[in-house]
C-alpha cells in the first residue's frame, strides 16, 4: 500500500506504524460524569467497519507525523490522507 | 443414524464389491423451516461443531446452521492446521487442553477421517530469558494436565539437524516440545462436524446470509436472511472474522478488530519436517503436509482488513523468518499464499458469552488461534446455548472482562489488537 503523505508525497506503508480507528483522537473527558463507562468504550470497543475506515498511521520511519488515512477495508484502497493534527484541531482539540 | 450411513473399512470393501452404488451425499441440502429452537449463524468449524455437540452431547433438536456461502469456506479452510495446548494463563490453558483432548477422540466420535496427527510441536528458544519463560510455560501446562518437555540444544539437533543452530544473532538454544500437539486435515474437520450434525437432524442451510436479527422486548425472535425470515428461540453467532458486521445488526460494538493473516505453501518436497516448528526469534511457524508442501505463516498484516488477501511486506517478513530459521527453505519455491480474516480481540483471547439481548449468544474473538480451539469452542458454546451457563473451562471468556480488568493477555500487549 502507498500512503500519499500530505507533506512528503507518496510513501510506502512499511514506513508507517498502524494504531487503529481515528476515533481514538476523541479521547473522553476524564472528569465528566460517566467517564469510567466512556473510557471503557473508548479503549476497548471498535466500529470495525467493512468498507471505508478512517484510521491513524504514524510515520515512524519518516517525519514522525500522525496521519488520518481513509481506506477501504474491503479493497485496501486509500482515498484520503490528512494530517491528524488538522483533524484533531477541526474537532476542537489542542487549540 | 440416517443419510450417509456409517463409514468404516468394512463399508469401503462392501461398496467396492457392489460398484460403489451405496454412497450417499454426506449431508442433506434442506430448505429452511419457519422456525427453530436454535439457530447457529456461521457454517464454519466453530458453528458446525456447536450444532454437532448441541445435538449429540446436549440432546437438543430443531437446530439450524445458517451459512452465507458454503460450509467450511472461511477460516477453517484457510489456516495452517496446527493443534496444541501450550498456553500459560489460567483462563486459557484448561480450555485449550480440553480442546486437545477432544481432538484426540474426535475421529471416532464423529466417524470421519480428519487425519488428526499428533506429530508434536516444538517452540524454539534462543536466549536464557526465553528458556526461563518456556520453563514457566511448560510448568503451567503440566499443572493443567497437559504435556510439556523442555529440550536442550542437542535434543533439538537430534530432531531437526538442518536448523540454523549457529545463527550469530539468534542461536538455537533449545525448545519447548508438546508431543501431543500436531496437525489436522482442516477441511475434514468442517466436513466431519457437518456430516455428524446432519445425521442428528441439524439443518445445514447454505447460501443463506443473515441480513438482520429481530428482537422483541429485549428478546431475540429470529433472523432475517437472504432466504426469508426464520424464527428462533435462541441464536448463536459464530462468524469469527465478520463478528462486528453481524453483531452490528443489533447495534453492538465489540472489543474486536478484523485483520488479515496470510499463510503459505511451498511446492511438494520429500519428507523433511515430521512435526511443527515455531521460531522463537521471529514470528514463523512451519509444518509439512502429507502431500509434501511446507505449510507456514507468520504475523498478521497489522491493519484493519476484510479483504482475504494481504500485502507484500508481510510476505517478505515471513520469508525472512523462514530463511533465518532454516536457510535451505530458500531452495523451495512458493506455491500458493492466501489470507483469512481474523477477529483480533483487545487482549488476544476469545469470547464465548451471552449478550444483553435474551436468547442471543456470541462466540468470537479467536485472533489467529481459532482452529485448534474448534472442538472445545463448539462444545462450550453448545453448553452455553443449552444450559445458559458457561462451561467450566470457558468461564473467563466474558464480554465484561475488559470492564472488570480481568483481561487474558498471553502476550501482555494491552488493548492493541494488531500486536496480539
Amino acid at each position: 500500500m502507498i500512503i500519499n503523505h500530505p507533506i512528503l508525497g507518496p510513501r510506502d506503508a512499511q514506513e508507517f506504524v498502524y494504531l487503529g480507528d481515528a476515533a481514538l483522537i476523541a479521547r473522553p473527558d476524564g472528569l465528566a460524569p460517566g467517564a469510567q463507562e466512556a473510557f471503557h468504550d473508548y479503549l476497548y470497543l471498535r466500529d470495525n467497519p467493512a468498507g471505508l475506515h478512517r484510521e491513524l498511521w504514524y510515520h515512524e520511519q519518516g517525519d514522525r507525523s500522525w496521519l488520518v488515512v481513509t481506506r477501504n477495508t474491503l479493497t485496501h484502497e486509500i482515498t484520503q490522507v490528512e494530517l491528524a493534527r488538522d483533524v484533531a484541531r477541526s474537532l476542537g482539540r489542542s487549540k | 443414524m440416517f443419510g450417509s450411513g456409517h463409514y468404516s473399512g468394512f463399508r469401503v470393501i462392501k461398496e467396492a464389491l457392489t460398484g460403489h452404488k451405496g454412497w450417499r451425499p454426506a449431508w442433506r441440502d434442506p430448505e429452511p423451516q419457519k422456525s427453530y429452537d436454535f439457530i447457529i449463524i456461521g457454517g464454519g468449524g466453530h458453528g458446525l461443531a456447536t450444532a454437532y455437540y448441541l445435538a449429540k452431547q446436549f440432546n437438543q433438536s430443531r437446530i439450524a446452521v445458517l451459512e452465507k456461502g458454503y460450509l467450511g469456506g472461511g477460516n477453517v479452510g484457510r489456516n495452517t492446521t496446527i493443534i496444541r495446548s501450550n498456553y500459560l494463563l489460567d483462563g486459557n490453558e484448561p480450555f485449550y487442553e480440553f480442546s486437545l483432548k477432544l481432538w484426540e477422540g474426535l475421529e471416532q466420535d464423529f466417524n470421519f477421517n480428519a487425519m488428526v496427527s499428533q506429530r508434536g510441536i516444538l517452540n524454539l528458544y534462543h536466549t536464557d530469558a526465553q528458556r526461563d519463560a518456556y520453563t514457566r510455560r511448560g510448568n503451567a501446562m503440566i499443572l493443567h494436565g497437559a504435556d510439556a518437555d523442555l529440550l536442550d540444544r542437542d535434543q533439538v539437533r537430534a530432531m531437526y539437524p538442518f536448523l540454523n543452530f549457529d545463527n550469530a544473532r539468534f542461536p538455537i538454544k533449545g525448545g519447548l516440545a508438546q508431543r501431543r500437539g500436531g496437525t489436522v486435515r482442516h477441511d475434514a474437520v468442517a466436513w466431519g462436524y457437518a456430516r455428524g450434525a446432519d445425521q442428528r437432524g441439524v439443518d445445514l442451510i447454505q447460501n443463506c446470509e443473515v441480513t438482520g436479527i429481530r428482537t422483541e422486548n429485549g428478546r431475540v425472535t429470529g433472523v432475517d436472511t437472504s432466504r426469508g425470515f426464520i424464527g428462533a428461540k435462541k441464536v448463536g453467532v459464530a462468524v469469527a472474522g465478520n463478528s462486528s458486521r453481524v453483531m452490528a445488526h443489533v447495534g453492538m460494538r465489540l472489543p474486536i478488530e478484523s485483520h488479515v493473516l496470510q499463510a503459505f505453501v511451498s511446492e511438494g518436497l520429500k519428507p523433511l519436517i515430521d512435526g511443527v516448528i515455531t521460531y522463537g526469534a521471529g514470528h514463523f511457524y512451519v509444518s509439512q503436509s502429507d502431500k509434501g508442501g511446507l505449510v507456514f505463516g507468520g504475523d498478521i498484516d497489522g491493519y484493519n482488513s476484510y479483504a482475504q488477501r494481504g500485502n507484500m511486506p508481510v510476505v517478505e517478513d515471513v520469508a525472512e523468518g523462514g530463511m533465518s530459521l532454516m536457510p535451505m527453505i530458500g531452495r523451495a519455491r512458493l506455491l500458493r499464499s492466501w489470507g483469512g480474516i481474523m477477529d483480533m480481540s483487545m487482549d488476544g483471547s476469545p469470547i464465548i458469552d451471552r449478550t444483553d439481548i435474551d436468547g442471543l449468544y456470541f462466540n468470537g474473538g479467536w485472533c489467529y488461534g481459532g482452529f485448534k480451539a474448534t472442538p472445545a469452542s463448539g462444545w462450550c458454546f453448545a453448553h452455553l446455548l443449552a444450559t445458559d451457563k458457561p462451561h467450566e473451562t470457558a468461564t473467563a471468556y466474558r464480554f465484561d472482562r475488559f470492564r472488570k480488568g480481568l483481561m487474558i493477555d498471553e502476550k501482555g500487549q494491552g488493548a492493541q489488537p494488531n500486536l496480539h
